[in-house]
C-alpha cells in the first residue's frame, strides 16, 4: 500500500556540528491525521523542512506517496501542502494574489486558481479581505491565509507546523473544524503543535520526537493509555482545616478549599467518591489538573532525560 | 512538472515580479528618468555644448546610448538583487522553493522580470532624450540584440549578488563599488581613443566597454571596438552567470539550510 510519507534512517547535521536528526523512520498512512510532537528543538521542524526541500537533508530517504524526493523531488512536491511556523509571504502582496501565484508555481491556470481562491477564501472567512495587502490582517487572518494557500492546489498531504500558535481560542476551534472536514475529505495531515489538547482532539496517531529520535510513534488511543496516573483537581464546597490520610489515594491539599488527587488506572474514581462521602468532604466540581496528553508527553520527555 | 505547467509557473513569476516593481514605479521607473534628464542638460547640453565633437557627432548624440545602456543595467541589475533578496529575507522565496516548479523557471522568472525593468526603464529614458536630441537608429537588430542580452546579463548578476547577500547593505555594495565605477569608466561619456595607450588597453577588461559600444553602433553606427568581440563577450557571460546562479540555487546557497 502507497503511504503518504515514508521516512527511513533520516539524519541531519547542520553546518556547525549539531544533529538535529539522528537517523529517524517514520511512516505516515494515507487519510492520517497524525501528530509530530516534541519540545522545542527536537527536530520536528527540521524533519518539515527536509520533507519540503527547505533544509538538506544529510542522509536517509523520504518519500511522499512513494515518490523519493532524491528521485523526483518535482513529484514529490507537488503532493505537499505546507504551512510553516513562521508568515513567509509577501506582507506587501494583496490577499487573493499571494494564493492565486501560489497556484501559478504548481502550474495551475488562472481562472482555476481564481475559482479556488475564491472558495478557499470564503471557507476561511477572508473574502472581505480579499484586496488587502496581507500586512494588514490580523495574526489569525494570516494564520488562515497560509492554510488557504497550503491548499490551493489540493494537496494530498498537508504539513502543518504550528498553525495555530498565537490564535484565539474561537478561531483555533473554528480552524480544527476545518482541518477535520478536509482530513475526512481524503487529505491526510501532519500536525505538529505546541497545544497537546490541539493534538488530542484531532490525531489518531502521533510520534513524539526528542532529542532527534522518536521516541514513541502508534495511535493516540495506545498512548494515553499508558498514562498510569492521572492527576485531578478537586475544587471544595467547604473549606477543610485538615486532611485525614488516606491508604488508597495520594492527596495533596493545595488550598483550604483545593485539592489534588492521584488516580492510578486501576482505580476506581467512584470508591474515590466513597471514600470522600465518608470523609465528610464534598466536592463543588472536578477536572484533570493537566490535559491527559500533556501530562503523558512531559513524563515520556522526563523518562527520556 | 510538465512543459505547459512550467510557461504557467514562469508566466507567474514574471506578472508578479512586473507587478512588483509597477507597484512602486516612483521608486522604480520614476528616478531614473529624472537623473538622465539632469545628465542630459548638465553634461549634454551646458557642458556638451562646449565640448567638440566625438567621432563626427556631437557630445549630447555621442552620450545618449551610453546614458540609456547605463538605465538599462543599473536597474535590471537592481530589480534581481532587490527583489530576490527581499523574498529571502521574507521569507516567501518558500513559496516557490515548495513548489515544483524547477530552479531555471524560479531563475529565469527573476530574469525576465529584471529585463523588463531594464527595457522599461530604458525606453522611457530614450523617450526623455529625445527632448534634447534627435535619435536615427543606424542598427535596428544590434540594437534590440545588445540591449536585451546586456539586461540579461545583469539580471543574472544581480541573482548572484541578492544569493550571498546577507543584510540589506551587501545589495548595495556591489552597485556602489564595482557597477557604477565600471559604467562610468566603460565609454559612456567617452571615446576610450581620448586615453593614453596603457588605460586604453586596461578599458578593455572591462565588459561594460563592450556593450556600450556596441549599442552606440546600433544607434549611432560608431563604435570603439569590434562587434562581433563584444557580442562573443557578452554572451559568454550569460552563459557563465547562468551556470553559477544555476549552480547556486540547486546546490541552495543562502536559500536552503
Amino acid at each position: 500500500m502507497t503511504n503518504a510519507l515514508t521516512i527511513e534512517n533520516l539524519t541531519k547535521t547542520y553546518n556547525n556540528g549539531f544533529e538535529a536528526l539522528k537517523g529517524i523512520n517514520l511512516i505516515v498512512e494515507k487519510g492520517d491525521f497524525f501528530a509530530l510532537l516534541g519540545p522545542n528543538g527536537a527536530g520536528k521542524s527540521t524533519t518539515i523542512g527536509i520533507i519540503c526541500s527547505l533544509v538538506n537533508k544529510s542522509s536517509g530517504t523520504v518519500k511522499v506517496y512513494d515518490q523519493d524526493i532524491d528521485i523526483d523531488l518535482s513529484a514529490a512536491k507537488s503532493y505537499i501542502g505546507l504551512v510553516p511556523q513562521e508568515f513567509n509571504f509577501n506582507i506587501f502582496e494583496p490577499v487573493e494574489e499571494i494564493i492565486i501565484n501560489q497556484a501559478g508555481y504548481y502550474g495551475i491556470d488562472r481562472p482555476i486558481a481564481i475559482k479556488r481562491t475564491e472558495k478557499l477564501l470564503h471557507q476561511l472567512d477572508l473574502w472581505e479581505k480579499r484586496k488587502e495587502q496581507a500586512r494588514n490582517l490580523s495574526g489569525g487572518m494570516k494564520r488562515r491565509l497560509m492554510i488557504a494557500r497550503a491548499l490551493v492546489h489540493e494537496p494530498h498531504l498537508l504539513i502543518l507546523d504550528e498553525p495555530t500558535a498565537g490564535v484565539d481560542i474561537e478561531i483555533r476551534r473554528s480552524m480544527w473544524e476545518f482541518l477535520k472536514e478536509i482530513n475526512k475529505q481524503g487529505t491526510t495531515i501532519i500536525l505538529t503543535t505546541h497545544y497537546l489538547e490541539e493534538a488530542e482532539q484531532l490525531c489518531e496517531k502521533i510520534a513524539i520526537i526528542d532529542h532527534g529520535n522518536i521516541i514513541q510513534d502508534t495511535s493516540m488511543k495506545n498512548l494515553l493509555s499508558q498514562l498510569n496516573v492521572e492527576t485531578f483537581v478537586l475544587d471544595l464546597a467547604e473549606p477543610l482545616e485538615t486532611l485525614t490520610e488516606s491508604s488508597d489515594y495520594k492527596f495533596t491539599q493545595v488550598k483550604k478549599d483545593q485539592l489534588e488527587v492521584e488516580v492510578s488506572k486501576e482505580q476506581n474514581i467512584n470508591e474515590l467518591f466513597c471514600w470522600l462521602n465518608d470523609n465528610h468532604i464534598r466536592i463543588s466540581s472536578m477536572r484533570n489538573k493537566v490535559n491527559r496528553l500533556e501530562e503523558l508527553f512531559m513524563r515520556l520527555l522526563k523518562k527520556e532525560q | 512538472m510538465k512543459l505547459k505547467h512550467q510557461y504557467i509557473a514562469f508566466k507567474t513569476i514574471v506578472i508578479k515580479e512586473i507587478l512588483r516593481f509597477m507597484r512602486i514605479w516612483v521608486q522604480t521607473v520614476l528616478p531614473p528618468a529624472i537623473t538622465t534628464s539632469l545628465y542630459f542638460i548638465i553634461f549634454g547640453n551646458l557642458i556638451g555644448s562646449q565640448i567638440e565633437d566625438m567621432d563626427g557627432f556631437s557630445y549630447m548624440e555621442y552620450i545618449v546610448p551610453g546614458l540609456i545602456l547605463m538605465a538599462v543595467i543599473t536597474n535590471s541589475y537592481a530589480n534581481v538583487v532587490s527583489s530576490f533578496y527581499g523574498a529571502k529575507f521574507q521569507h516567501h522565496i518558500e513559496e516557490m522553493l515548495i513548489s515544483p516548479t524547477p530552479n531555471y523557471i524560479i531563475l529565469l522568472g527573476f530574469v525576465a522580470g529584471g529585463v523588463a525593468r531594464g527595457l522599461i526603464v530604458g525606453a522611457v529614458v530614450t523617450v526623455v532624450s529625445l527632448f534634447f536630441t534627435d535619435l536615427e537608429i543606424q542598427h535596428f537588430f544590434v540594437t534590440t540584440v545588445v540591449v536585451l542580452l546586456t539586461a540579461i546579463l545583469f539580471s543574472l548578476a544581480g541573482f548572484v549578488n541578492a544569493v550571498f547577500a546577507k543584510s540589506f547593505d551587501d545589495i548595495s555594495i556591489i552597485p556602489t563599488f564595482v557597477l557604477t565605477p565600471l559604467t562610468y569608466l566603460g565609454g559612456v561619456f567617452y571615446t576610450i581613443k581620448l586615453l593614453p595607450e596603457f588605460w586604453q588597453s586596461i578599458s578593455l577588461i572591462n565588459p561594460i566597454l563592450y556593450m556600450v559600444n556596441t549599442f552606440r553602433y546600433g544607434i549611432i553606427g560608431i563604435s570603439d571596438i569590434d562587434i562581433t568581440t563584444a557580442f562573443s563577450i557578452i554572451v559568454g557571460f550569460i552563459a557563465l552567470l547562468f551556470w553559477w546562479c544555476m549552480r547556486l540555487l540547486n546546490t541552495g546557497v543562502g536559500i536552503r539550510t
